[in-house]
């Protein structure tokens, strides 16, 4: 329970300090704040700065103004996007959908993937089968993904006409982005499992189980893998950027609607509302998942289990 | 994968909670495992290693047979080739091997795995990392239950718990749904033997089962595997030490560079052994004789410890007292051995000696000076007076140094200038009987021997007048062990050394201490002349570890701790 109590304590911390971050920027940034937030809405309406400077206190003295701030975002407020004229919480929450869908079945994927090639290559003697899954591995981790995702279009799309162009137009258009995004994670993760399994197999547990009559894939599947799952943990943080980072990239290669778009239309528009929402968005997404790996490792790793 | 198998077979086997023995020909009813001219090589060309070399060995049901050698042997690689596991890359060969009549020389893996666990149990050493950390012990225990579908899935909790009561761990149930981190050493043997004896093999290989157990832990799982041969198990135990087998073993075979040298019964090996090698082994088995008596030691006190006491924290908010009241004077030209099992506080007395950790209460003096509470500023240039040897030298090796760097840092660290290291490290070197041939070597390519002789020498760089030995030869093959203590004591005359010994084997220690201290739950519960306590071992806990010790009586050499012995079996047992 004073675990359970630390881990809270910590993630509304990285939370506060993202807010905060994000609060300094508005302040320390050229211009004066209502302007930088109205972004390319200024020149449009007269009135508008007035409302805005209204709405946001920006007469008020900066600790009250941080101190209002910070109770809007525990309520859940991000506040108004002045060039789409709608919350925040709306614009982000209509497109999280597309994105959830997106980075949930590269997610699936990638893992996969990675427990496959893991478990079929893992301390196989066969310098051959080892050399081209770890080099296949090393060129997908190294695909950027705009490069990856034009030539699955060019070829699949455009060439061989199987799957959609762009857009979300049911499942089959979830298929390519969909490896855009997981391919290069699946790289990665086939990599550090196939090292822990490595690990694993070395161990005298792993020839103990052959001893009572386990086949090799049984002891990789029921011993090795849960090893391997450990050095996979340990990656989350990473995966999770990752996954961000590239939705941003995947959704505009493939015009797919999403937070990735959202995030680059609202970047490209300094429409800063919303991009301070993406980024509180993000911490969250950060805070959540270092949260359930630390669960994770618990569940994994009887040994880290205090009680 | 091929479900079905064994599908084939009955589930219902069971009856009674004991498993029928699986089927097997009638052709020879009492030997077992035949093997007849095995060889095992591993690698070609000049990477080519002949580990087993034409060995013949046979296992009637019932017979306990042990394989005898140091490490290197071939012996494990015996083992794990009559279950098929020799290892990656090995091609094995013979003109027999054969258990119960099946030909076991060109079985497909599947055929193989219905002999793994089923027919051919395994044991391994060191139960803690042959138990996969990450699943329960029932799991682990079920698993040979599960893999060959011995039984319906909800009758296995119940045979495991039976199976875990049988090697005799208390609360079987509970410690089925526990961890293996959670058990000591001598319950995770235990529930290491019942996974193995769980589909109710006729053969069970035991390859080490008692090595890195304390003494009265290890006569236990002795006494545990003897109990499972009684009951009809035939027995195939590989060890490193004559004494431990001597007490189970109907015959022995002594293993060395591959080739069985000498094998008969153990009582006519152990009475007339005729090969050298043999012999060696046996004179090499610690504690069989007495040292020559020596006269008391009239050197200064070097180390003045008075009532010592360190706590540690636990995990759960509360301590634990690892030391508690102790003093002791340690000599120069003596040797004091601190004698305990795990967790008895002797590592951590001798951190306390050594200034790597602050007594919570009492006081150490070095050569008449304060050496606890003392800033380690003050303390550094005084180190040089103490050396110390860890058990394991090669984890206190940087791995990429040499070993003329590993003895020149220590040289380096007292100030002598880099010109005359050269010259000091080959003497240093050939005073523990090594040459200047190693200087270029990598510690890790050398002997375990060697390397603890290294050890050795860095210890002695800085000139020391106290050496704290802490289990410095538990990780050695008994006759390179006893080469490394007469080393030790040879050191400790020359030098006119104060030598704390620190370890957990009574046999050992009978050999080198002049005075014993006995450790138990971080109290010394008795404390003399070496003599005095092995023959007249005034504490109950003493007698108990003596009668410990693995021995055997043969016609030209009295057992030393005989007396000892016969309080022991009367007290304990």
């Amino acid at each position: 329970m004073r675990w359970l109590a630390g881990r809270v304590l910590a993630a509304v911390a990285v939370l506060w300090g993202a807010a905060t971050l994000t609060f300094l920027t508005l302040h320390l940034v050229p211009g004066d704040p209502a302007t930088v937030l109205l972004g390319g809405a200024a020149a449009t309406s007269s009135g508008l700065r007035e409302q805005v400077i209204a709405e946001y206190g920006f007469d008020d003295p900066i600790p009250v103004q941080y101190l209002r701030y910070l109770g809007r975002l525990l309520v859940g407020d991000l506040g108004e996007s002045y060039q789409q004229q709608l919350p925040v919480t709306t614009v982000i929450g209509e497109q999280l959908g597309p994105t959830l869908q997106l980075t949930a079945t590269a997610t699936v994927v990638a893992l996969a993937v990675a427990v496959l090639t893991a478990t079929a290559t893992a301390g196989r003697r066969l310098p051959g089968l080892r050399g081209l899954t770890s080099g296949l591995e090393l060129f997908a981790l190294s695909l950027p993904a705009f490069w990856l995702g034009t030539v699955l279009l060019a070829v699949f799309s455009f060439r061989l006409g199987l799957f959609p162009v762009a857009g979300d137009v049911g499942p089959t258009s979830l298929v390519l982005p969909t490896l855009t995004l997981a391919l290069p994670i699946a790289g990665i993760l086939a990599q550090t499992m196939r090292d822990g399994m490595d690990a694993a197999l070395q161990q005298p547990f792993a020839v103990t189980a052959r001893a009572r009559g386990l086949s090799d894939l049984a002891v990789r599947a029921r011993h090795a893998l849960r090893h391997a799952m450990l050095a996979t943990i340990t990656l989350s943080g990473w995966f999770v950027g990752h996954l961000i980072g590239g939705a941003v990239l995947v959704e505009s290669v493939f015009a797919r609607p999403g937070i990735g778009r959202v995030t680059l239309d609202a970047i490209n528009g300094k429409d800063i509302p919303v991009v301070t929402g993406v980024v509180m968005l993000s911490a969250l997404a950060f805070v959540v998942i270092s949260g359930v790996s630390d669960v994770l490792y618990r569940i994994v790793d009887p040994r880290l289990r205090t009680d | 994968m091929n479900p079905g198998e064994n599908g084939s077979k009955p589930a219902g086997r069971a009856r009674g909670g004991t498993l029928a023995p699986a089927p097997a020909p009638a052709a020879e009813p009492t030997v077992l495992l035949d093997v007849a001219g095995l060889d095992v090589r591993f690698g070609r060309g000049r990477r080519l290693v002949h580990a087993v070399r034409g060995i013949s060995l046979q296992i009637r049901r019932g017979e306990c047979v042990a394989i005898v050698g140091e490490s290197g042997s071939g012996k494990s690689v015996t083992a794990r080739t009559l279950v098929g596991l020799a290892g990656a890359g090995a091609r094995v060969s013979a003109e027999r091997l054969a258990l119960a009549g099946t030909d076991l020389r060109s079985l497909s893996e599947r055929r193989w795995r219905r002999i793994r666990g089923r027919r051919i149990g395994f044991v391994f050493q060191d139960a803690l990392v042959s138990l996969d950390p990450l699943r329960t012990v029932g799991a682990e225990v079920a698993e040979p239950l599960r893999v060959h579908r011995l039984l319906p899935a909800r009758r296995v909790p119940e045979r495991v718990a039976e199976l875990l009561a049988e090697v005799g761990i208390p609360d079987p149930a509970r410690r089925a749904r526990q961890y293996p981190h959670q058990l000591s050493g001598g319950l995770r043997q235990r529930a290491l033997i019942a996974s193995a004896v769980a589909a109710d093999p006729e053969l069970l290989v035991a390859d080490e089962p008692t090595t890195a157990l304390d003494v009265t832990v290890q006569a236990q799982i002795l006494d545990l595997l003897q109990a499972m041969q009684r009951r009809g198990t035939a027995l195939l135990l590989i060890s490193h030490d004559l004494a431990v087998v001597a007490r189970l073993a109907d015959r022995v075979a002594v293993m060395k560079d591959g080739r069985i040298v000498e094998s008969g019964p153990t009582a006519d090996i152990l009475a007339a052994p005729r090969h050298p090698f043999t012999r060696e082994l046996i004179a090499a088995v610690p504690g069989r004789k007495p040292p020559p008596p020596r006269p008391a030691a009239v050197g200064p006190a070097i180390i003045e410890a008075r009532g010592l006491h360190k706590r540690y924290p636990t995990p759960g908010g509360g301590e634990i007292l690892a030391v508690r009241d102790v003093s002791l004077t340690l000599r120069a030209g003596e040797t004091l051995a601190v004698v305990g099992e795990s967790g008895s506080g002797k590592s951590t007395l001798g951190r306390l000696l050594l200034g790597l950790l602050t007594p919570d209460a009492g006081t150490v003096h070095l050569d008449g000076e304060a050496w606890s509470g003392v800033p380690e500023r003050l303390r550094r240039p005084r180190r040089r007076h103490i050396g110390v040897i860890q058990q394991d030298p090669l984890s206190s090796f940087d791995p990429r140094l040499t070993v003329e760097q590993v003895v020149g840092e220590a040289l380096r660290a007292i100030g002598v200038p880099a010109a005359r290291r050269r010259d000091r490290v080959v003497e240093l070197l050939e005073q523990v009987g090594l040459g200047a041939g190693v200087l270029r070597r990598s510690p890790a390519r050398l002997s375990g021997g060697q390397r603890q002789r290294v050890a050795i020498a860095r210890a002695l760089a800085t000139g020391p007048r106290v050496l704290v030995c802490d289990e410095p030869v538990s990780a050695l093959d008994v006759s390179v062990q006893a080469q490394v203590l007469e080393l030790l004591t040879r050191l400790r005359d020359e030098l006119g050394l104060a030598m704390l010994f620190i370890s957990h084997d009574l046999a050992v220690v009978r050999q080198i201490a002049d005075r014993v201290l006995v450790m138990k739950d971080g109290r010394v519960v008795e404390a003399g002349p070496a003599d005095e306590v092995f023959t007249q071992p005034s504490a109950a806990y003493t007698r108990e570890l003596l009668a410990a010790i693995p021995r055997w009586e043969t016609p030209d050499s009295r057992p030393v701790e005989l007396s000892a012995n016969e309080i022991g079996r009367s007290t304990s047992r």
